[in-house]
């Protein structure tokens, strides 16, 4: 026991229930699953083939793809203008600000998917009000297409956005700006050539967030879609639940995965990990 | 910076996203009201049939209980075995440990539905499919990095020294932990139990795939409710749920204003 003590620090005793639940119920089948994509129906590469082969398969890939590209342009975008206006105005403002924030990352998506789909409906709220008041005579399609489904993915990830931009925006220096104005730079200059460059990580690790988020994403493209909008998660449900089949499944998951794990690396190279998501937390 | 017309501009406009990011929710309110048997908005008249319907109805009432028993059974489990994790990770720390801290906060951020995948696959064998111990299972690893997250921030800002005070007056380790730094980390922890509460509340993806007929949480009733898309109880439902979450949020800004408070200098 002294020597075990002497070359094991007596703190990983308490990090091992922890530690040996998530190594056996949560990475054990994670990797039964990448073992699964080069072995199930038989083993070698099939399931990876499929991938160039199926005409199906590649437009669900590039559905997917393309849709989290578009959310996440939109989401950091207009995270980063939600982020600036926080750090710049009054503290009182800002409390406000960060309370409509906050209380719209913690409702619930089934809550948030469910009211989408009472207003972006044929006979929904938004085309109701537009054909009132004659703007429309036709209903807008805003669901079962991709325009639905973004829409409800970007007011989703927004608050994602935010979070890592405003930890980056709030550990500026502002002396440097100040500096900038005073060597007689414009304040349009000062953002591009200053500001920009400086909040870059926060930038980065908001992309990547949300790109990371909106890949695995379920339930809005589900309902939102309609079944028109086929995306990675949805057509790995179907696989397992419906036809069974793991191999596709699991070849799908292991590609999404190692992407995720990428990201992630190079993300963890722009800001600490755990400064990202304890800003989630907070 | 000066305050341009372009900040102004831009101040406005972030006022307008916040404010798109939180009413849609609201739409609930008035479609749970409609008098009509099926989901619209009400003209005229108000009706609180549908919330009697949903505090009558057996099925419901059994999926608010169940969703309670499973989220508060995970809270418990989740905050014990984070915070043990946590307060181990910051005893040690050393490269392997913070090697470790990142592996243990990948359920946070591995898309779900691969998680889903993970705990189906598992579950089959070990006949945990559609039962409480699976989804609290479940529940529990996917939120104990939440409260390995609020716990470690806690822990940042204790000093060490105090632990040190205790040692050297005969204190054991156990009674360290319980009187010197449990007290002390205490807003992390609990701000960890409530986000795992929420977390698993709220959890749809893994439990779609995990349960079936024996456990039939809320989220999954909702989803049923919004697939099919036709029967105003979700639309109650989803008031309560909304309810619920101010309720918790104004908890949570009263604590963490009080413990701002008794920490500034």
């Amino acid at each position: 026991m002294q020597a075990f003590t002497r070359h094991i620090h007596p703190g990983w005793l308490i990090i091992a229930p922890l530690m040996l639940m998530v190594i056996a119920l949560y990475l054990g089948p994670i990797l039964n699953i990448l073992w699964l994509s080069v072995t199930d129906p038989e083993p070698g590469l099939s399931n990876y083939a499929k991938l160039a082969e199926s005409d199906a398969l590649i437009r669900i890939v590039w559905t997917t793809v393309r849709i989290c590209i578009i959310t996440t342009m939109f989401s950091v975008t207009l995270g980063y203008s939600i982020a600036y206006a926080m750090v710049h105005c009054h503290q009182r403002q800002k409390n406000y600000m960060l309370t409509l924030l906050l209380v719209s990352f913690w409702i619930s998506i089934l809550v948030r998917t469910f009211s989408w789909l009472m207003l972006l409906g044929r006979k929904g709220l938004v085309n109701g009000t537009l054909e009132n008041i004659g703007l429309i005579a036709e209903p807008i399609a805003f669901m079962r297409n991709e325009l639905g489904v973004l829409i409800g993915m970007v007011h989703y990830m927004i608050p994602y956005a935010v979070l890592p931009l405003l930890v980056s925006m709030q550990s500026l220096d502002t002396r440097v700006m100040d500096a900038s104005r005073n060597l007689g730079a414009s304040s349009t200059q000062t953002f591009w050539r200053i500001y920009l460059p400086l909040t870059l990580p926060g930038l980065v690790a908001s992309t990547l967030l949300v790109f990371i988020l909106s890949l695995g994403f379920y339930v809005t493209p589900a309902v939102l879609g309609g079944g028109k909008v086929l995306m990675v998660a949805e057509y790995i449900s179907v696989q397992l639940l419906v036809t069974l089949k793991w191999g596709t499944a699991a070849m799908l998951a292991a590609i999404m995965l190692t992407g995720v794990l990428a990201m992630l690396w190079i993300m963890s190279r722009f800001m600490k990990l755990s400064t990202v998501f304890g800003g989630a937390a907070r | 910076m000066t305050s341009g017309l372009f900040s102004k501009f831009n101040r406005v406009g972030a006022w307008v996203l916040l404010l798109f990011l939180v009413t849609p929710a609201l739409i609930a309110i008035p479609v749970s009201l409609t008098p009509k048997r099926f989901l619209s908005m009400p003209k005229g008249e108000l009706s609180l049939r549908h919330f009697q319907k949903l505090f009558t109805s057996e099925e419901w009432l059994s999926s608010f209980f169940q969703s309670g028993v499973i989220a508060v059974s995970t809270s418990l489990l989740a905050t014990f075995l984070g915070t043990l994790c946590a307060i181990g990770l910051w005893r040690v720390s050393s490269k392997y440990s913070e090697l470790m801290r990142a592996f243990l906060l990948l359920p946070l951020i591995i898309p779900q539905i691969i998680s889903a995948m993970a705990f189906y696959r598992l579950w089959i064998p070990l006949g945990l499919l559609d039962s409480y111990a699976g989804l609290i299972l479940a529940h529990t690893i996917l939120a104990a990095p939440m409260v390995l997250i609020t716990v470690s921030a806690s822990l940042a800002t204790f000093d060490p020294k105090l632990e040190q005070a205790s040692k050297n007056l005969g204190a054991s380790n156990w009674t360290t932990m319980r009187l010197v730094i449990l007290p002390s980390i205490k807003p992390g922890v609990f701000a960890g139990a409530l986000f795992a509460f929420i977390l698993s509340w709220d959890e749809i993806v893994v439990t779609l795939f995990i349960s079936k007929y024996t456990v039939y949480t809320l989220p999954r009733r909702m989803w049923n409710g919004i697939r099919e898309n036709t029967d105003p109880t979700v639309a109650a439902a989803a008031v309560v749920l909304i309810a619920i979450t101010l309720i918790a949020f104004v908890i949570f800004s009263i604590m963490s204003r009080r413990n701002d408070k008794s920490e500034a200098p």
